[in-house]
């Protein structure tokens, strides 16, 4: 989606961030379209998306489906005590601190990351709609602050996914083989035996 | 988290249960991957609709299907007030544009009845009729979007008036420029909204040529690229009519 997203984009690139006149950074630098080859692919781009949109649409209603029927709903949302659980994780994923604090499943940075995940997915299926059909469905576009804010929206939720994949993929490898094992089979095994040493 | 105990003689099981799921993590990876090689692979369809792999342009089509269901006519465009129109309005393609139809009399309005009878319709029997005018956000496939200002006849008052109702019942309405080097098709219940007109002004100015002078089409419903400049023929239809860019892989309905 987001590969399609962009080659979307390419056809009017507007966004940029930047303090007064000062350009930090525009979406997207010419390099960027040259070297994922995205340039004059707009047709293509829509078509997939408009397809696509279904499968990821699907694959995300069962995600929550599921976690509401089996109760895993109670290991991801989260708990009062999660953002200042979240900002002992960062300290010591920065090496600030030695010790993590206790958690269950996840901790309160992955509670707070997990959840807020699925609100940006429904985001980005609204904000998606309002531009896909801003005639019919007039209402949500006005909603979103209208046509132009709602593709704006939509874009930087895209920019949320990215940074979020960066980051869990960088979790996960520092997690390690158990970790990522864990992740595929749903169960961790751990030896009650002391280790020799 | 839920901890069981799990007796030793037990751990081969697990160890049997991970290698499945590993294998199974391995073997849907490698059927996504080759459905998507599968799919990169498929022709596009061989007639009016090209550009995409067939199967996706199934896809729009399911799409256009779902989505006709749930228009509404009586939905309209968002309107303006004249002060917010644009007055350096943007060009966006010259397709078909041809200075020596601009003005008439070489130009003239041709409508082929569904009966093989034509109509040749000059500018001013379209004036003639009552001006609808339409300020509202156009909205280009490229993602941009401007607020203009247009002004002509309503289409759906143009064909009452040249007792073209036979001819509204068909499913597709087509149009090119005299040259016919640029065409669209646009589905009747699009075509007969309140907001699509005929237009002859823009800013309440005569077009000029860039805008498609002398009479273009102004089709809120749909994505700018359907509202064709320069109109030289109109058509009718149950299939759809041929359409410059659902030939280059666009979505041929465009609808908003």
């Amino acid at each position: 989606m987001i590969w399609s997203g962009v080659l979307i984009y390419w056809a009017n690139d507007v966004y940029e961030i930047r303090i007064g006149n000062l350009v930090l950074f525009n979406f997207f630098p010419e390099w960027f379209y040259k070297l994922f080859n995205l340039p004059y692919r707009l047709s293509e781009g829509m078509a997939y998306h408009f397809v696509f949109m279904w499968l990821f649409f699907i694959n995300g209603a069962l995600y929550v489906i599921y976690t509401l029927v089996s109760g895993e709903w109670k290991y991801l949302i989260p708990q009062k005590n999660s953002l200042a659980e979240s900002l002992q994780v960062i300290r010591h994923n920065l090496g600030l601190i030695k010790t993590l604090p206790p958690q269950t499943k996840y901790n309160g940075a992955q509670r707070i990351a997990y959840t807020m995940i699925v609100i940006m997915g429904l985001g980005s299926i609204l904000t998606g709609l309002a531009i896909y059909k801003p005639v019919q469905l007039q209402w949500l576009t006005n909603l979103c602050g209208g046509y132009e804010a709602a593709r704006a929206e939509h874009f930087f939720l895209t920019i949320g996914y990215v940074l979020f994949f960066f980051v869990h993929l960088f979790q996960v490898i520092r997690a390690g083989w158990n970790n990522f094992r864990a992740m595929v089979t749903g169960y961790e095994i751990e030896s009650s035996k002391e280790e020799p040493k | 988290m839920k901890k069981t105990e799990i007796p030793e003689s037990d751990l081969p099981k697990y160890s049997r249960r991970t290698w499945i799921a590993m294998i199974q993590l391995v073997l849907y990876s490698g059927l996504g991957y080759a459905g998507w090689r599968w799919l990169r692979k498929q022709p596009p369809d061989g007639g009016i609709l090209g550009g995409i792999p067939e199967p996706l342009r199934k896809g729009l089509e399911a799409n256009e299907n779902l989505f006709t269901r749930y228009y509404d006519q009586h939905r309209l465009v968002k309107e303006y007030p004249q002060s917010k129109a644009a007055r350096d309005v943007r060009v966006n393609g010259n397709i078909g544009q041809d200075a020596s139809f601009a003005t008439e009399p070489s130009w003239s309005l041709t409508v082929q009845k569904t009966n093989s009878e034509i109509l040749d319709i000059k500018l001013a029997e379209i004036q003639r009729l009552p001006k609808t005018e339409v300020i509202f956000n156009f909205k280009c496939i490229e993602g941009w979007s401007q607020i203009s200002w247009w002004g002509g006849v309503r289409l759906s008052d143009f064909l009452k008036a040249f007792s073209l109702e036979k001819e509204s019942t068909f499913k597709y309405i087509g149009m090119s420029t005299p040259d016919t080097e640029y065409t669209v098709g646009i589905d009747m219940l699009s075509a007969l909204h309140p907001q699509t007109i005929l237009a002859y002004e823009m800013n309440r100015q005569p077009l000029v040529l860039e805008h498609g002078a002398p009479l273009r089409l102004i089709i809120p419903v749909k994505y700018g690229y359907k509202s064709l400049k320069q109109i030289g023929t109109i058509y009718f239809d149950n299939e759809k009519p041929a359409d410059y860019w659902a030939v280059r892989g666009y979505d041929y309905y465009a609808g908003l």
